[in-house]
């Protein structure tokens, strides 16, 4: 599988893992590459689990991922990278939002929510980054752009020149909101860079 | 221009290319997005039917118009349209006529698992299964061609994986658009036994037309690398085998009905060990065997749920060694073999109603009331999940409505506790047929039909009774209380689904009425209004958590400080809860 790189988002339902797959989809196709994505969504439109698989290089077979073989996860909700650990490569990064959205059986009393999500991420992954991505988008102007400050992060990790980013803002983001997407990638680029 | 499109998108992208003047559907996950990016064509006309039925019925008459047509659906509805598909089979076309079937291999979106390609033999039909975009969009133009060339529909069979994953697109410009003009044929479209006869002859014969054009087609090749061992396979599974062996020489079919027979025997020759990879059942399988090739198949792979690339390397793989060390796989490839194992254990994040929803005070209601629930297809059908579980049955679209007929005719003691509850686009879909059987047959049945306005769970289509078409022009709305009582329905009612006191109010007494009832409890999908109304607030809470009995996503419980908190951006102000807090201590957003 060598030449192929693997890279799997992850959140709940609403917070715009499929928009962020499209941005990056577009960054590898203006490299030149293969790309193929795949998602699934389920019975709810908001609230359930939700996975996009993105796949780039040379030539692509398979448009899904096996387990232990994920480069880079992005987790939109903390507990969502938990869920999905174990698909990362043993020196696979892992990008963490540090956000607690609690599904269902949690939220009633039937489930607990674990609370040594980042501790255990931290101590079982070599390279992790947490990032309180929604503080940082509600200061970039909207707290939707949560998104877009976690490509932000990823692309700190990808050797992908900055403009290239910049114009799959352009081409993915509804113009009206282009400007506080812009800030808010920053934000995340940022962040990751200091 | 190459453009990233999924299976879905290229087939769209393929009927404007290739000269579709007629496209129809019912959506269903993963088939919706087929239709809602032909609507995109305005050369195209396009439409919702109320079902796959009449989808397909509808398409079948574009086609003797003289219109290339293509109507598309998910596996199970294939069955709701197969009694015109198999007599289309007979009649055959005058425009090319495409049936797609979106099959969904590990249900992550269905009620059950059917692999739709035993259709093709069983309707005597030819079928092309692509294996990613690019081929989704070649295939419709090749599909057009046999339809027209050998006077057949044609099943284009995906699955979720071809449906919902993006690849690589090389776009055209779209060919002349042509409608052939209309003569009247009624020996070929007046189906009565006399005519149907010549016709069942003549479908042997294109059978056999077909399988010498399946030998000769470049849509099923081989690629010969090493002879030790070769993998037939077709659609998405080609992708799997060609990741995981790279050095296997490969048939792939893309032509599944007819199969090539003489280059299956021919290829099967050439290698030494034979497996075929397909996902579901042995279907190339125990065809191959029936050519009296010896083939590994689903000996070694389920025949249930979806293939990957690590399973083929694992399972193949072991055979390999065992059976012909000579062509074991590499060590590259068994480090992939070894299981990955979940580190850590984090709850379950089932799908949920939103926030907001309609359904979920109605629910609420009849979970208090202890009723029997006959349900159906739709987002209600999460009903069912904890806290609510407020539903007993789900068995197809419609068959809430019928079902609590048979229920009630075997068990006449659940009159008394029985209600149906169905969508409204499910309703239009096919409970209307199933109320008149209500009515007709004398039962006692109440039937809630859940009216948000939309068919809400693949992503808000529009339905007869929504005002709007798939071309966003104004249309009729069906009155369902109108509706129900020119079938024979005395009561009617109609509630506020957010008035949860009304809605308890008027099951209770329909459900008691001896005699058929329809309650059509209302209010538009949640993702429909944005930012409508202030989100409630929670003061003096007596840590009762009542509310929390309904499931809404934004409510939840604070251990230490002893109160419920409400996730303003979650909610909606829908004021369900209000209603169900004894204390008054949620109110009001604003009050």
């Amino acid at each position: 599988m060598s030449g192929v790189l693997n890279i799997l988002f992850v959140g709940v339902g609403g917070q715009g893992a499929i928009l962020a797959s499209k941005i990056l989809s577009h960054v590898a196709l203006s490299k030149g590459w293969d790309v193929k994505l795949s998602e699934i969504h389920g019975m709810a439109q908001r609230g359930g689990s939700v996975v996009t698989q993105v796949r780039m290089g040379e030539i692509v077979f398979s448009p899904t991922i096996e387990a232990g073989d994920v480069h880079i996860l992005v987790a939109f909700e903390k507990l969502e990278a938990y869920r999905w650990a174990h698909m990362l490569k043993k020196d696979g990064k892992a990008i963490v939002n540090d956000q607690r959205i609690e599904p269902l059986p949690v939220l009633i009393g039937a489930a607990k929510y674990p609370d040594s999500i980042l501790d255990d991420l931290n101590s079982s992954i070599q390279n992790v980054t947490v990032i309180p991505a929604l503080d940082l988008a509600t200061e970039a102007g909207n707290a939707k752009a949560t998104n877009v400050v976690l490509m932000g992060i990823l692309a700190a990790h990808m050797d992908i020149p900055l403009e290239r980013w910049q114009e799959a803002l352009e081409a993915k983001v509804p113009a009206k909101l282009l400007e506080v997407n812009k800030k808010a990638f920053m934000a995340g680029y940022n962040f990751a860079v200091k | 221009m190459k453009a990233l499109l999924t299976g879905n998108e290229a087939i769209a992208r393929g009927a404007y290319e290739y000269g579709i003047s007629v496209a129809a559907a019912y959506p269903g996950t993963p088939s919706t997005e087929i239709l809602e990016n032909i609507s995109k064509y305005p050369e195209i006309y396009s439409q919702w039917s109320p079902n796959e039925k009449v989808a397909m019925e509808v398409g079948v008459g574009a086609s003797i118009a003289g219109a290339r047509t293509l109507v598309a659906m998910k596996h199970v509805g294939v069955n709701v349209a197969a009694d015109p598909l198999f007599t289309a089979a007979y009649s055959g076309v005058r425009g090319g006529l495409i049936l797609v079937s979106a099959d969904d291999p590990g249900m992550h979106s269905s009620q059950n698992e059917q692999d739709n390609r035993h259709y093709a033999p069983f309707a005597k039909i030819p079928m092309l299964e692509p294996s990613d975009s690019q081929e989704a969009k070649d295939m419709v133009k090749l599909a057009l061609e046999i339809s027209e060339t050998f006077d057949t529909p044609v099943l284009l069979r995906i699955t979720t994986r071809i449906a919902h994953s993006q690849s690589l697109v090389e776009l055209g410009e779209p060919m002349e658009r042509e409608i052939k003009p209309y003569t009247k044929d009624a020996k070929k479209f007046v189906m009565i036994p006399a005519h149907a006869r010549t016709r069942r002859v003549f479908l042997e014969e294109r059978d056999a037309q077909l399988a010498t054009f399946s030998e000769q087609s470049a849509a099923n090749f081989v690629e010969m690398r090493q002879q030790s061992f070769g993998i037939i396979t077709s659609g998405v599974s080609y992708q799997y085998v060609k990741e995981a062996f790279p050095q296997a020489s490969v048939l792939r079919l893309g032509i599944t009905h007819p199969i090539p027979k003489q280059k299956i025997m021919d290829f099967a020759n050439e290698v030494d060990t034979l497996f075929v990879v397909e996902e579901l059942e042995p279907y190339l399988e125990n065809q191959i065997k029936a050519l009296g090739i010896k083939v590994v198949g689903k000996d070694l792979l389920p025949p249930y749920g979806e293939l990957s690339v690590s399973l083929l390397q694992k399972n193949l793989g072991a055979y390999l060694n065992v059976a012909n060390p000579s062509v074991a796989v590499t060590t590259e490839q068994s480090n992939i073999m070894q299981e990955v194992q979940q580190p850590f254990t984090a709850p379950v994040r089932p799908p949920v109603m939103c926030p907001g929803c309609p359904h979920r005070g109605v629910f609420y209601v009849i979970k208090q009331l202890k009723l029997v629930v006959s349900g159906d297809i739709g987002c209600y059908t999460l009903g069912t999940m904890p806290p609510l579980e407020a539903m007993d049955t789900c068995i197809c679209m419609g068959a809430s409505i019928s079902a609590a007929v048979g229920m009630e005719k075997a068990n006449p003691e659940l009159a008394g506790k029985l209600v149906a509850v169905i969508g409204d686009s499910t309703f239009m879909h096919s409970g209307v047929t199933g109320l008149m059987d209500v009515v007709y047959n004398k039962t006692a049945a109440t039937i809630i039909i859940l009216d948000n306005s939309i068919t809400a769970m693949t992503g808000h289509q529009y339905h007869p009774g929504t005002g709007k078409t798939l071309m966003n022009e104004d249309s009729p709305t069906v009155d369902f209380a109108a509706l129900a009582k020119s079938l024979g329905v005395r009561r009617v009612a109609e509630v506020d689904a957010f008035d949860l006191e009304t809605v308890k109010k008027v099951i209770q007494e329909e459900v008691a009425a001896p005699e058929p009832s329809v309650i059509i409890a209302r209010q538009p999908c949640a993702l429909m209004l944005k930012g409508q109304t202030e989100a409630v607030v929670c003061e003096d809470c007596k840590a009762c958590r009542v509310c929390l009995r309904i499931g809404c996503p934004a409510l939840s419980f604070d251990e230490e400080g002893k109160t419920v908190v409400v996730n303003k951006p979650l909610c909606t102000g829908c004021n369900v809860c209000i209603q169900i807090c004894k204390f008054g201590a949620l109110r009001k957003g604003g009050a």
